[in-house]
């Protein structure tokens, strides 16, 4: 790789031992894939994956240590992942203990290293940074430095930025150097797309079940998604974006994909159309049978399948306000319909601070909470990841939740028939 | 007995069991549980993984396409490295991942005492050929030997 001699003066320690590992990691590990050489980041904020102070991972917050104490800090301030504990989602005294003894021992401390890294705030913790409401938007061509798959293939794909599906503590380097070796995704030949993927289905296909059949089939690759069109239409508004949100963190944690096009309404695929096609590209045609394949391959890992959840997460990646006044007026028209008036199950429906903030305050809000709904900030994955969770009985309609934990996945309208004590 | 030719992502000469999975490593699925509850075996936990669900990871040759989902992979294969329950060394057919290169190279430039050699783009040859239970030999320059 060709470093600038700025870059290389830290590369030779000039900045001190720390920064040179810190330029070492980023150059070896752009090598792997061919960068030529490093680019600046112009995006104005960071996103780091890593918001949970699992004790577990010690031997990272030995590392930030070693970049605090040197005072290799962020050079942009960052949003992060959201927390992984909430007092307002139930949990049982074991629970409680686990959580807080063992499994997150570390927050409070790992907290503090964030503040001292460049934290853009205190309410900075959620997956869906680029919610209006929470402001780290990053303009189309941004070179960032992002971790989160479903944030990197949101910024990439519905943004137009250009990040890399960066691991944790990667992502953080990056902005402490102030560049990223340059390959892939930040590159116009690597986001070619080397799959077309043809949707032909009767209805509407639901986000996280179409993203995930996507995410196994294309795996890292680049999809163009011709067929969409017909059902979100040609305009990125809220809900095409709510849509695509949930879609996208299907098909990175169902596979890996960084950055997908969709006919006619992502802006690349708007403005270059089909010219974004690679030669030789595969097709993938995706109907209601292949959808319906794919849902009744998920493996069901509860020890009795036919037990009554015991809890509801929705909300993974979190809620946009679009899809919580959704849910809001779904959820008051079924519980009507079944003659009750509150949700049967606890259901926790999550979403970034800043989004439940403005969320709570509206009518909406007070109908969802009136409910029994109860709204956080949470991650569920994180409250999932630990043997007590996952012998319960949870359900979620997150294809992501469902990829990492024991959570059992159900369509969006199976989980509002559940939680409303219909027919199911 | 067969030899491949792959890339050398990690520096390392090393003999162990292969253990081998047919479709993408969930990083984050496969490791959480051992790194959190004291798994030294590092038994995959990735309930989506029908080739490593429940056999042990650490000590073995890791043979897998790539790895895949979530982008905390890089700091977990770091954490398992760091912590003893890495594979003996992870051996890819294809060109390997960014979240998994992430995690070799941090192993590499920040943890002193440990040696997890990575070799990429073996080939499909190689992933068909290998099953579990063989004796993998990786020597210098990216040389794989499966018998």
């Amino acid at each position: 790789m060709k470093l600038t001699q700025e870059q290389q003066a830290i590369l030779d320690g000039k900045q001190g031992a720390v920064l040179a590992k810190v330029m070492k990691t980023l150059v070896q590990y752009g090598e792997l894939f061919g960068a030529e050489r490093m680019v600046p980041i112009t995006g104005e904020y960071n996103h780091l994956v890593t918001s949970f102070g699992l004790k577990a991972l010690t031997p990272v917050y030995d590392l930030l240590d070693q970049l605090i104490g040197e005072m290799a800090v962020s050079k942009q301030k960052f949003t992060v992942d959201p927390r992984p504990l909430d007092p307002n989602v139930p949990s049982n005294p074991i629970q409680d203990l686990v959580f807080k003894k063992f499994m997150y021992s570390r927050q409070k401390e790992y907290e503090e290293q964030l503040k001292q890294l460049g934290i853009a705030g205190d309410d900075a913790f959620t997956c869906t940074c680029y919610m209006d409401e929470v402001g780290n938007i990053p303009k189309e061509g941004d070179v960032l430095s992002w971790a989160e798959s479903s944030a990197v293939v949101y910024a990439n794909s519905v943004l137009g930025a250009r990040c890399n599906r960066n691991s944790g503590i990667i992502d953080l380097m990056g902005a402490v150097v102030g560049y990223v070796p340059e390959f892939g995704l930040l590159t116009d030949e690597g986001r070619k797309a080397t799959w077309i993927v043809e949707v032909k289905t009767t209805k509407k296909p639901e986000a996280q079940l179409l993203g995930s059949a996507i995410g196994m089939k294309v795996m890292e690759d680049v999809p163009y998604v011709v067929g969409l069109d017909k059902w979100l239409g040609t305009e990125l508004n809220d809900e095409a974006k709510s849509y695509l949100k949930d879609f996208g963190a299907a098909t990175a944690s169902n596979g890996a994909v960084g950055l997908y096009h969709i006919d006619g309404l992502t802006p690349e695929a708007a403005r270059l159309g089909r010219s974004l096609i690679a030669e030789g590209a595969q097709t993938y045609v995706i109907d209601d049978a292949e959808l319906q394949r794919v849902y009744d391959n998920y493996p069901i890992i509860w020890k009795n399948p036919d037990k009554k959840p015991k809890l509801c997460f929705v909300g993974c990646p979190h809620l946009s306000k679009t899809q919580l006044v959704d849910w809001s007026n779904k959820i008051q028209a079924a519980l009507r319909k079944n003659g009750k008036s509150k949700v049967v199950i606890p259901t926790v429906f999550t979403a970034a601070p800043q989004v439940l903030k403005e969320f709570e305050g509206t009518m909406d809000g007070y109908r969802l909470k009136k409910a029994g709904v109860i709204l956080s900030y949470i991650c569920p994955l994180m409250y999932m990841n630990n043997p007590l969770s996952t012998s319960m009985p949870v359900i979620t309609s997150s294809n992501k939740l469902r990829t990492y934990t024991s959570a059992r996945y159900y369509t969006d309208e199976e989980i509002l028939d559940i939680i409303t004590g219909g027919d199911r | 007995m067969k030899t491949f030719k792959g890339r050398v992502v990690a520096p390392g000469t090393i003999s162990a069991e292969a253990v081998v999975s047919h479709e993408g490593l969930n990083t984050l699925a496969s490791f959480q549980k051992a790194l959190q509850f004291g798994d030294k075996t590092a038994t995959c936990g990735d309930q989506n993984n029908k080739d490593l669900y429940n056999k042990k990871m650490a000590g073995k040759a890791l043979c897998l396409p790539k790895t895949i989902g979530s982008t905390t992979g890089g700091l977990v294969l770091y954490c398992a490295c760091s912590m003893g329950r890495q594979p003996a060394c992870m051996l890819f057919s294809e060109p390997i991942d960014s979240l998994a290169a992430a995690g070799a190279v941090l192993a590499d430039v920040w943890l002193d005492d440990v040696t997890m050699p990575v070799v990429d783009s073996l080939g499909d040859e190689f992933l068909a050929y290998v099953q579990d239970g063989m004796t993998i030999t990786v020597k210098d320059g990216g040389v794989v030997e499966v018998a």
